[in-house]
């Protein structure tokens, strides 16, 4: 649960979690076995479609919301139960206690409910003198702890067999062996003997059903079948999200759910419950049925064009399995109740402002949880209109409303840019890199050498750099973005060459600016459109065939964001549209547009590893041209993870660099096991964030752009 | 005949993976055999380590206490197969129990129970379990044994939706869909088999006609 006040308490927290030995170990091996076991479930399976069918069904129900939570009620209290709607989590948690009040409960049984969690139940019901006993072998440990979970389906994956051996010592007033077989077997019995006593069951559930007043709840322990059958009154408590209108829908999202989280193909149970069943504890033999179904939000949400999405969310934890940031820092520092991507989302609406605005910032833009996502949620974007939110409610940092200033005015920016290079020269000496930095800025930094800005950016070079391309195959405008036009020109230049060798007519439109993704990163949404309107006017699609761009992110921004930033504005949608539409990245021009092979590069046969950039792989779904490429001019080593982040995400790297460092240890260190000599990426931010590293590691292997490579083998 | 067979396969090779013990029985009556022999395999009074022989806290060591014989439960079998059960387990010192399972709550050896559904795709056996004595018998058992007829598996569990629909209909009803035994991750993500419910699972396919 991250409770920090402010960015810096919030930065000294993940500094502890990252010297979290234990934590980083079982997260590591988590993130690298969970991917092997979702892709085993998933085998032969259109992953897609599930997708699809999980997005549509779920969007159909979010937006009926109110005539299905009608109909539920109707169903189910016809069935037996009572069903009553919660507006806040105030008034469920109090509805749960007046419940037990008036049956004359002591003692209450969970088995795991999130919207529990979300409303802290726990908390209300023993301040209102109940005994309260999670039963979910995570979250009983946990309550134990007295912490909150650190993962939405593997709540105590923080703590290791030793910590929980100590905690179930304390219970059983005896020592107990760490060996986890056993450990789970104390658990059963010590859990057993509370199951015997109880009088009410708590517990959340997967789907409510309102066509038949069902509710369906996974699990694979078992508990909540218990919870559900021994104790003589029972509460369901369901955030209204759950609502669907079909059994189909139910096992629709049935097919996805369990693959996605645990990479099983089902849980071992599924309960589907339609009013009370037989209880023999129950007078009359019938168990007393609640449903309580939580809005908390909810329904202002699924009025919302944007954030509606959001509650597609059939909470199996995945976004959180595959996001680099969660794997170095853990569910405590990355979320609050609800945890990893979805998390930061959720954290703005359920448990407000304060508690995320610090949580929206830590996230890296990779997009490895959208690329997960089972309801198919764009995830990343809905974490930056978070942050964009946040701002425009308690005013811009200044910060980042003077780059948006910056940035809306190109010459102002590039001016600047000029002038940092005149700055700088104290600090580079004489090398590419700022050496001797000021004390302060050098121990966040001090995990990579950071770039010096170029003497001549690319754009002074063009005009004697043109070449001239008889019979040209394609006209193209080359986009090449802040880093390769200030900092990496040589970047620019050998993309020239290469293209001109293909056959491209290449021209330089100097009107161009910052893609702009920067700006819409720190939630600045307007200087974000305003660049994207200078650009499409320097790149003006009507003149050329590509828009080609050596950059990833740029690239992505241009083509995903650039349409969407300007949908509403009548007079430049179809344009933004056809721009995009244009931008192609580098290699995958010159691999499938100019038919580049293994004829045009002589092959140094160096070993070389590439790093896949986050908006290359999952922005643009780009994967085979640059591998092919690769292989064409040297000898292509596969390492592992080569698709996870390198840890720059442009300001993410300055703004928390001790993540950044630990994402890019990783990195570096696959690519040296992998053995090679030179390490390859289409990206100059990924180049400028490895190359770095390389250099502070004094490493031997060095760090090229794609382009660098192809031009200096392009054979005659 | 052929269609049925792979579904069959299939169901036995999914449940399989999930760890349950899957083996063909040409009647009901063999099922029963097999159980029994199950109960004689295993160790007297003690047929799977379910954490009694653990140090416990006091309340949780006395319910250990309440479970000191050898027993079989089979609520809601048909009447002829029930007294044949009863009379396996009466010749072999058991104890068979039909109702009162609230009383059994610190566990029973074996459960006996026969699927209503299954289903290929994931192994999964389906059990309307509006009986409370029926719902208990497939949690509290340390051995959770059943029969599936063949005849009655489905390709997807979505072949079952307008049959699901239907029984949820006739509410009030508990239906449960069981894949392999109980099983969790929770410490250290290693994957223990039984922690709240059976400990293992054994299935036994039945070609009926
Ligand atoms: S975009 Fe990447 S860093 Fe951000 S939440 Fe998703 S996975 Fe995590
Ligand atoms: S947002 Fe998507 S990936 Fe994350 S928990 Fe929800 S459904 Fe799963």
């Amino acid at each position: 649960m991250q409770t920090a006040k402010n960015l810096g308490e919030y930065r000294s927290e993940l500094r502890e979690a990252l010297s979290d030995d234990f934590l980083r170990k079982a997260m590591d091996n988590f993130a690298v076995a969970y991917r092997v076991s979702r892709e085993k479930a998933f085998a032969g399976m259109d992953i897609e479609a599930v997708v699809q069918a999980i997005a549509t069904a779920k969007d159909n129900a979010v937006a009926r919301m109110d005539e299905l939570y009608a109909e539920f009620k109707q169903k189910a209290e016809a069935a037996g139960a009572t069903v009553h709607l919660a507006k806040t989590a105030g008034e469920a948690n109090e509805l749960v206690a007046s419940i037990a009040r008036k049956a004359g409960v002591k003692r209450v049984l969970k088995s795991k409910s999130m919207t529990a969690e979300e409303t802290h139940l726990n908390h209300h019901l023993e301040a209102a003198g109940l005994e309260v006993t999670e039963t979910d072998l995570g979250e009983f440990i946990i309550q134990l702890r007295g912490e909150g979970p650190t993962h939405m389906v593997m709540p105590a994956i923080h703590l290791s067999r030793y910590e929980v051996a100590d905690l179930f010592a304390d219970v059983t007033k005896k020592k107990q062996d760490s060996e986890i077989e056993k450990l789970v077997k104390v658990a059963r019995r010590e859990l057993r003997a509370k199951f015997n006593q109880a009088e009410m069951g708590v517990s959340g559930a997967n789907f409510a059903i309102s066509e038949t007043g069902t509710l369906a709840v996974l699990t694979n322990e078992g508990n909540a079948r218990l919870t559900a059958t021994l104790p003589r009154v029972h509460v369901f408590m369901v955030g209204l999200d759950k609502l669907t209108p079909t059994v189909e829908d139910a096992l629709t999202a049935i097919r996805g759910l369990p693959r996605n989280a645990t990479g099983q193909a089902i849980t071992s149970y599924v309960s589907w419950i339609t009013g009370p069943a037989q209880c023999a504890a129950a007078p009359g033999g019938k168990k007393e049925l609640h449903i309580i179904l939580l809005d908390n939000g909810r329904s202002a949400i699924a009025k919302d064009p944007l954030f509606a999405q959001a509650l597609r969310c059939v909470r199996c934890g995945a976004c959180a399995n595959v996001c680099p940031v969660y794997r170095m820092v853990g569910g405590h520092k990355y979320g609050h109740v609800y945890i990893g991507a979805i998390g930061l989302i959720l954290t703005y609406f359920y448990h407000g402002r304060d508690k995320a605005k610090n949580l929206v910032q830590n996230c890296i833009n990779c997009g490895a949880c959208k690329a997960v996502c089972i309801a198919g949620i764009d995830l990343p974007r809905l974490i930056k209109e978070v942050y964009a939110r946040i701002q425009d409610e308690e005013g811009h940092s200044l910060p980042n409303a003077m780059l948006g200033r910056v940035l809306q005015n190109r010459s102002l920016f590039h001016g600047l840019l000029r002038a940092a290079k005149l700055v700088q020269r104290p600090v580079t000496g004489g090398t590419p890199y700022l050496r001797h930095l000021p004390q302060f800025f050098a121990r966040d930094h001090g995990f990579r050498a950071l770039p010096a800005i170029a003497e001549k950016p690319f754009r002074d070079m063009w005009p004697a750099l043109k070449p001239r391309v008889d019979a040209p195959k394609a006209s193209v405008a080359l986009f090449a973005g802040c880093v390769q036009d200030f900092v990496y020109p040589e970047q620019a230049v050998a993309m020239v060459k290469v293209l001109a060798a293909g056959g491209a007519a290449v021209e330089f439109p100097m009107g161009q600016s910052c893609c702009g993704l920067p700006v819409e990163m720190m939630g600045e949404k307007k200087a974000a459109r305003d660049v994207a309107v200078q650009n499409i006017k320097a790149l003006d699609p009507a003149v050329f065939d590509y828009i080609v761009c050596g950059c990833a992110s740029c690239a992505s921004h241009l083509k995903k964001a650039y349409p969407r930033l300007l949908a509403d504005d009548p007079g430049l949608a179809l344009t933004a549209q056809r721009f995009a539409d244009k931008v192609i990245d580098f290699s995958s021009f010159v691999r499938d547009v100019l038919g580049m092979d293994a004829e045009s590069f002589k092959n140094d046969a160096v070993q070389t590893a590439y790093h896949s950039p986050c908006h290359l792989c999952r922005g643009l779904g780009v994967t085979k041209p640059p591998r092919e490429l690769i292989a064409m001019a040297g000898q292509y080593a596969p390492a592992a993870e080569e698709d996870v982040c390198c840890g720059f995400g442009g300001t993410y790297s300055s703004k928390f660099p001790e993540v950044s460092a630990e994402i890019l240890a990783k990195k570096l260190s696959h690519v040296e096991a992998a053995g090679a000599a030179r390490l390859v990426t289409d990206c100059p931010g990924c180049v400028m964030q490895l190359r770095g590293g390389m250099e502070k590691r004094g490493a031997g292997t060095v760090v090229r752009h794609i382009a660098e490579v192809l031009a200096e083998n392009l054979k005659g | 005949m052929s269609s049925k067979n792979a579904l069959a396969d299939e169901f036995t090779a999914k449940a399989q993976a999930v760890s349950a013990f899957v083996s063909r029985v040409s009647s009901p009556e063999e099922a029963l055999e097999k159980i029994m022999a199950l109960c004689l395999e295993r160790s007297a009074c003690e047929l799977l380590a379910t954490g009694c022989e653990l140090p416990l806290s006091g309340d949780a060591a006395r319910l250990c206490d309440g479970k000191q014989q050898k027993v079989v439960a089979a609520p809601g079998l048909k009447k002829d197969l029930s007294k044949k059960l009863a009379k396996l387990c009466a010749d072999l010192g058991v104890r068979y129990v039909t109702e009162g399972m609230r009383e059994y709550v610190a566990g029973v050896d074996i459960g006996f129970t026969v699927a209503d559904r299954a289903i290929a795709e994931t192994g999964t056996m389906v059990f309307n379990s509006d009986s409370e004595e029926l719902r208990l018998a497939t949690m509290v058992s340390e051995i959770h044994a059943a029969l599936v007829p063949v005849s009655r598996i489905v390709p997807t569990a979505m072949d079952m939706a307008p049959e699901l629909r239907k029984t949820f209909s006739g509410a009030p009803n508990y239906t449960a869909f069981v894949t392999g035994a109980s099983r969790t991750a929770d410490i250290e993500r290693v994957l223990t088999l039984g922690v709240h419910g059976p400990l293992e699972l054994h299935i036994y396919l039945w070609e009926d006609k």
